[in-house]
């Protein structure tokens, strides 16, 4: 994390940020809520080596199963694990994957959605024809089958996630690139004898960026589930590294003994983030939308 | 046979037609014209008459399904539909420049007027520089009559006006032969119609290029061009120069056009309509197209559509009542 100064102008950006958004009524507050949650649990996870008052991947901190405590705020695990220090930390890779995962689904998506329906055409036909054959399997399902293909990692984890999202934004790329194209000034940029690449480039794709952020929000929030889910069945990364997903099996088959706060937890994180970024994604949908439609 | 003196634009029985899916639709049959440096054609249909396909069809856009069937159309003596498309792209907006009808959505809203100046003059001069290709905006902003600080703005912070006003600055940027105006004012008021047309007079003037004025109006181009053509279902049903259409005017659809002109000289008056629609295109009557609506009705109208009469000098008329007059 960076010195006291850049936080201190970051902040100060931030609080002004905030307050024009509240001011754009229901939408802005959503993006304003969304926003500070997102934040916060970034924040966490960044400064999770100081914040956790003990070593999350540390055994016996504590005598197993313990429940929440002065000593141990949110309890304890199997293996005595301090549950408060693992829900710090915890976020860390689901964080990395969904990141990663939003980067690769983007810079798949969005030029396959430009060229597929500014050219039209077969291309056109071939590649919705893909896309809607990805977008048909249901997406955890799909994610694991090119999981169990690729392997634990990261970048495996995010590779999968981004290939079960990569029609997503396609889809949205394609329509709106279909209404824009129909625009008068770009009709105006051929007639003054634009070529191809510059009228994508210049008059297309920054009339779509609106869209692409709205799903990349929604993209992410998706990642954040599924990669808890591939996680939750084994498929994340290693067990030493903390994380709420693996959290999540381990405390599923306590949850049944009354040992409720190994699951619920980190559970509680895991929604939080994703709610955070689907508010965000909704609050700009709605402040954008209209002037799409336009 | 006599050697033609060769003109800016020669355009020979230019035919477009668009393919939908209930059947062929000729918006454009069998056009000839042609048009001088420094010349004003003003172009007279209501819609669907094939006005904008002809202009479209100058700078080889006609929009999908549509295509030119067939016809030449010449540019200095230069085929401009059997141009490559290198050479097709350096026609738009470097020789053959246009305006469109709506100001309001033909700017770009995400970037700044003078992105679009230095875009459009280094798309067809890559050696401009930026900076002075803002200079050459700015020029042109003074021309067209806007301060030229006003580059720096949005096109949402510009009134309809000024954007047409920026849209003629823009077909100007680079000094074209033919500036093609379709419907230039109809998304205006009456009273920037008037500034925006007396506008591109004077830099017509000033500039020297031909230009064309697409317009549904006869009351606009009357008085600012030289010779008028009158498109009917994609016809030109009469041609002559803007004086002699006015005291002669000859076809019935003219004549009821121009009846319908209010003029402001005379007390009280009653406005003539012509009645009726204009003809399905997918289903055109037989003979002369505009019989079903015309006063002057006779048995060969039905039958056989009129070939362009001449009746005077450059005077043209595609109506059987002319049948006598020697044929064009």
């Amino acid at each position: 994390m960076g010195d006291s100064s850049t936080k201190k102008s970051m902040l100060s950006r931030l609080v002004p940020l905030l307050t024009s958004l509240a001011r754009r009524g229901l939408a802005g507050w959503f993006i304003a809520i969304g926003l500070i949650m997102v934040i916060a649990i970034v924040a966490m996870t960044l400064l999770a080596p100081w914040l956790s008052p003990h070593n999350p991947s540390a055994i016996e901190t504590g005598p197993p199963l313990s429940p929440p405590s002065s000593q141990f705020p949110l309890g304890t695990n199997k293996m005595g694990q301090d549950m408060l220090s693992r829900v710090i930390s915890g976020g860390g890779i689901m964080i990395q994957v969904a990141l990663l995962s939003v980067v690769i689904c983007m810079a798949g998506g969005v030029p396959i959605g430009l060229l597929s329906s500014y050219s039209g055409g077969t291309l056109d036909r071939i590649l919705c024809l893909i896309m809607d054959s990805i977008y048909a399997f249901p997406g955890l399902v799909l994610a694991i089958a090119i999981a169990l293909m690729l392997g634990r990692g990261v970048v495996n984890m995010a590779l999968s996630i981004a290939v079960v999202y990569v029609p997503s934004y396609f889809r949205v790329i394609r329509s709106q690139v279909l209404s824009i194209k129909e625009m008068a000034y770009v009709e105006a940029a051929t007639a003054t004898g634009a070529k191809g690449h510059t009228i994508l480039s210049r008059y297309i794709l920054p009339n779509v960026i609106p869209s692409i952020v709205v799903v990349a929000t929604v993209n992410f929030a998706d990642a954040i589930l599924t990669a808890a889910g591939l996680t939750f069945i084994g498929l994340g990364v290693s067990v030493d590294i903390p994380d709420w997903g693996y959290d999540l099996t381990v405390g599923r088959g306590l949850l049944t003994t009354g040992v409720w706060w190994v699951i619920a937890f980190p559970g509680i994180m895991v929604v939080l983030l994703a709610l955070g970024f689907t508010l965000m994604g909704e609050g700009l949908s709605e402040l954008w939308n209209p002037r799409l439609e336009q | 046979m006599i050697q033609k003196p060769q003109h800016l634009l020669t355009v020979e029985g230019l035919t477009a037609e668009y393919c939908a899916q209930r059947g062929r639709i000729i918006a454009v049959e069998d056009v000839s014209f042609s048009l001088d440096k420094g010349e004003t054609l003003g172009v007279v249909g209501e819609s669907g008459s094939g006005k904008s396909t002809l202009g479209l069809s100058l700078i080889h856009l006609v929009p999908y399904p549509g295509r030119i069937v067939k016809g030449t159309i010449l540019l200095e003596g230069q085929n401009v539909l059997k141009l490559g498309k290198e050479k097709t792209r350096d026609l738009r907006g470097r020789r053959i420049s246009y305006v469109f009808q709506d100001p309001m959505t033909s700017l770009n809203p995400v970037e700044r007027i003078k992105d679009h100046f230095v875009e459009l003059i280094r798309t067809h001069e890559p050696k401009v520089t930026k900076a002075d290709a803002i200079t050459r905006a700015r020029k042109l902003f003074k021309d067209v009559g806007i301060q030229p600080e006003r580059i720096d703005d949005y096109p949402h912070q510009l009134s309809g006006g000024m954007r047409q006003r920026v849209m003629i600055a823009l077909a100007l940027a680079l000094d074209p032969s033919i500036v093609i105006a379709d419907e230039p004012t109809t998304a205006l008021d009456v009273i920037v119609q008037a500034k925006i047309l007396d506008l591109l007079k004077s830099l017509q003037n000033r500039y020297g290029m031909a230009l064309m004025l697409i317009t549904h109006d006869l009351s606009i181009v009357l008085e600012r061009s030289d010779k008028i053509i009158v498109m009917y279902a994609g016809r030109i049903v009469e041609q002559a120069p803007s004086s002699t259409l006015y005291t002669h005017t000859q076809h019935p659809y003219s004549q009821g056009l121009l009846k319908s002109i209010p003029n402001i000289e005379l007390e009280e008056q009653k406005l003539t309509a012509i009645g009726g629609s204009p003809p399905d295109l997918l289903h055109p009557p037989i003979g002369c197209q505009f019989w079903p609506r015309c006063q002057y009705i006779m048995e060969i109208c039905k039958i056989k559509e009129p070939p362009l009469f001449k009746t005077g000098i450059d005077h043209l008329v595609r109506c059987h009542l002319y049948a006598g007059e020697t044929s064009g």
